[in-house]
């Protein structure tokens, strides 16, 4: 077991209550533990009624569950968020030209600036893109971008998110909960609101409508089904933007024109924010046994005739073995020095990587390369002797299948748990989006580890969430009062 | 609207409505079967139940033999009947689910809750002593959600399937529930205790007990049960009220598409003319259960002719 050294914690590093917590420290020693816990109680109830669950399949119980919401808020000040937010648009503006770009001339592989081995071989490249130009020349429309902390000015990206990223219902549904639950404490605060999304997001798919739309376009989300794990997103947003949720055989493609079925008879359809994998949009193109895609999809999105956001072939932005290209990406295409750092990040297929990573697996996180979802992780701080012999043998059999990257110490705030308060690592995903400008909505998705010490924040492995708060002012830090401070802060469990 | 959205909504409709006549139908057998349990010892009350559910010849396929605890386990929880209560409740809420965004969250509450309280029934909860407040409960949600829908919703497209759902449900169940009697509205025991209980019965599977007191002020009698529950536009659950709401529902989403009409049109309009002008003399004199096998042919024909014409389009 090694040592880390003690996590950030967001409230009370530097032994003050920092700007942004000196309200909720306040509040938290005022409020009595009964009450925080009928309050949290009263969360619960409020999600399980309205239906807002995420499904986990193959584990026995009731595959739908509920995301612990934690009541605690999880709070940026306003100079934090705006340095922050400078870092997102400029990072997912080097993602998208890099699409652009890596499906056309591919000016960065000739300049030598990525291996163009990394793009050969990679899966998520998609060559049936190659020379195609999607609609206002964006391929990430919609980016979650995860974000880790260390310090008062360390954020890190952890990975980006450029297919399908999820989540923005929680963020939507969360900060409603904290509104009806705490609407005093949300006074107290200035918080900058983020119940626009949806019409940004709308706002965003109608200003990426293909070269041939007739009029004003017709926007829809196109779901797996009800279920898929994230569903209840799909449905709560096309409510919210008020447009359809499709699946598949709602769809038929007639000369290159995309139609939903309709009670009246078909409908001319434009834009399409598909939440569906690459792999099964299109039987035509993609995998031929897919139900869940729209045979033709793919040559009508080719005649111009619909847009599809996220575009098919995005993820090769987000593969794990390109992500450490990322910041050379800012360099080469916007020619400014990256804002947000990324993790140092070893490729096992390299040779000097791989001989490092084989003797540190005490110290490194290690990751499938194509993985997601916190599976098939070892956390090397937290590892068994066993589980890295395992792991050892893997990366030797398989090296291009893993990366690994140094323990972060992540972040904490207080978050209540079974014991009381207690600091839990977080994340931080916020949604960035992309159309004809790049938009934002204040804060994002927090994703808190529950466990006592666990660094993997993510749901299907007990992870909760948290509502983020950027506040629109900079609020002073507070001396700390050890008489009125209740809580155990301050100890980092690693 | 979506095709699959109007399929949707309509076996929302279809599925809450069959759930509460279910429990209804097991309500009144379960009385039936603790007045007459000396007399009916074929179980014929059980078997009758089995036929109005359409469920005869699934249970045939249990091997199981026709008792009471198995034909209330079969109809009420049993998942490979697709017809049981719970099934029922199950189908409404997965349906319900996937057009979320249609319904209103009192409508979706009230399928919602319905469903994971039903989930948390056990075996224990239909024994005999614990069955009734579990029927009590299950039309109590139906109402429930029929409430909900009536004072909540838009009265546009959604509503209108919902609607056609429940109404063509409804009038299917009115037809089964006399068809499966009519021997005791035709026979010619004049009176008998057994046939009074089983015209006790037939009301009561339409909650229409009471109704038929305030609507004939006279004892119970076979020629008017059959009026009051096919021609009497005033009892809600009568086949001609049903035919009256469908056809008004058909003509509602026409007039939304634009005038847009087909068989489904046609039909209702044709079987809601009949029950209208018809006489019950002359429905008697042709033979009840002719009469009502013919209707609910027609009412497979019209679910067939909606499904053809709006919901698989």
């Amino acid at each position: 077991m090694t040592t880390t050294t003690p996590a950030f914690d967001e409230m009370t590093a530097d032994g003050l209550f920092r700007g942004p917590y000196a309200e909720i420290a306040r509040w938290l020693a005022a409020t009595p533990r009964e009450a925080l816990e009928r309050r949290r109680h009263e969360a619960e109830l409020l999600f399980k009624r309205i239906g807002i669950t995420f499904a986990v399949y193959g584990e026995g119980g009731d595959p739908e569950r509920l995301i612990p919401f934690d009541i605690i808020p999880r709070i940026l000040a306003r100079a934090e968020w705006e340095s922050l937010s400078r870092g997102l648009v400029q990072r997912v503006k080097a993602l998208n030209l890099f699409l652009l770009d890596i499906y056309g001339a591919q000016e960065i592989l000739k300049a030598g600036r990525i291996p163009a081995a990394l793009i050969r071989q990679n899966e998520a490249f998609r060559p049936e893109m190659k020379g195609f130009v999607p609609p206002g020349g964006v391929y990430t429309h919609v980016a979650g971008i995860d974000v880790v902390r260390t310090g008062t000015n360390d954020f890190w990206v952890l990975e980006d998110n450029c297919r399908t990223p999820s989540g923005v219902s929680y963020m939507l549904e969360g900060r409603e909960a904290m509104l009806r639950l705490f609407p005093g404490l949300c006074a107290a605060h200035h918080v900058a609101p983020v119940s626009h999304y949806p019409e940004e997001l709308l706002e965003t798919l109608k200003s990426v409508a293909p070269p041939n739309c007739p009029g004003a376009p017709r926007v829809a989300i196109l779901t797996p089904g009800s279920y898929n794990s994230a569903y209840y997103e799909h449905c709560f947003l096309a409510d919210e933007m008020g447009v359809e949720v499709l699946e598949g055989p709602d769809l038929v493609v007639e000369n290159d024109v995309v139609y939903m079925r309709t009670t009246t008879g078909p409908q001319r359809v434009d834009v399409i924010y598909r939440r569906i994998d690459d792999d099964y949009l299109d039987p035509k193109v993609f995998r031929p046994e897919s139900v869940l895609g729209v045979p033709g999809l793919m040559a009508a999105y080719k005649a111009g005739n619909v847009a599809l956001a996220n575009a098919p072939g995005a993820g090769i932005a987000d593969d794990k073995a390109i992500y450490p290209y990322v910041p050379e990406m800012v360099r080469f295409y916007l020619g400014e020095e990256p804002l947000l750092a990324n993790v140092p990040t070893y490729l096992c297929e390299r040779e000097d990587d791989r001989a490092y990573v084989l003797d540190h697996l005490d110290e490194l996180v290690v990751k499938l390369t194509h993985g997601s979802g916190g599976y098939g992780m070892l956390v090397g701080p937290h590892s068994t002797a066993e589980q890295r012999a395992e792991f050892a043998a893997r990366i030797k059999a398989k090296p291009a299948e893993y990366i690994a990257q140094p323990t972060l110490a992540l972040s904490t705030v207080p978050t209540l748990v079974e014991k009381g308060i207690a600091p839990r690592h977080v994340d931080l995903r916020p949604f960035v989006l992309c159309g004809k400008e790049v938009r934002i909505v204040p804060g994002g998705l927090t994703r808190v580890a529950l466990r006592e010490g666990s660094l993997v924040v993510n749901s299907s492995q007990g992870g909760g969430t948290k509502d983020t708060w950027v506040l629109e002012d900079d609020p002073a830090d507070v001396p700390r009062v050890p008489a009125t401070s209740s809580q155990s802060q301050g100890q980092s469990q690693c | 609207m979506l095709s699959r959205t109007a399929d949707s909504l309509y076996w929302l409709g279809r599925y809450m409505e069959r759930a509460g006549n279910n429990a209804r139908g097991l309500q009144v057998t379960l009385r039936m079967a603790s007045l007459t349990g000396a007399v009916d010892r074929r179980n014929n009350a059980w078997r009758a139940l089995l036929t109005v559910s359409g469920a005869a010849p699934g249970f045939a396929t249990t091997g199981q033999e026709l008792t009471q605890d198995a034909v209330v386990r079969y109809l009420a929880a049993e998942a490979k009947n697709p017809s049981s209560i719970r099934s029922c409740i199950e189908a409404a809420r997965s349906n319900a689910r996937a057009v979320r965004t249609a319904l209103t969250v009192d409508m979706w509450e009230a399928v919602n809750e319905t469903w994971s309280e039903s989930r948390r029934s056990t075996d224990d909860t239909f024994t005999p002593d614990h069955l009734p407040a579990f029927l009590d409960w299950v039309k109590s949600r139906t109402v429930l959600f029929n409430g909900a829908y009536a004072d909540t919703m838009l009265r546009d497209e959604a509503w209108s399937f919902v609607r056609l759902g429940t109404m063509v449900e409804r009038a299917d169940n009115t037809a089964r529930v006399l068809d499966v009697h009519h021997h005791a509205l035709m026979g010619a025991e004049e009176g008998g205790t057994l046939a009074h209980f089983q015209w006790q019965a037939i009301l009561r599977s339409v909650s229409a007990l009471r109704a038929y007191h305030w609507v004939y002020h006279a004892r119970l009698d076979p020629q008017r049960i059959a009026e009051l529950l096919i021609l009497r536009p005033e009892l809600p659950r009568s086949m001609v009220a049903c035919y009256a709401r469908i056809e008004e529902t058909l003509d509602g989403i026409a007039t939304l598409h634009g005038g847009r009409r087909g068989e489904a049109h046609r039909l209702a309009g044709e079987m809601h003319a009949r029950l209208r002008f018809g006489r019950i003399g002359d429905i008697m004199e042709g033979g009840l259960h002719e009469f009502l096998t013919a209707t609910v042919n027609r009412n497979l024909e019209l679910g067939r002719q909606i499904q053809g014409f709006y919901l698989q389009a």
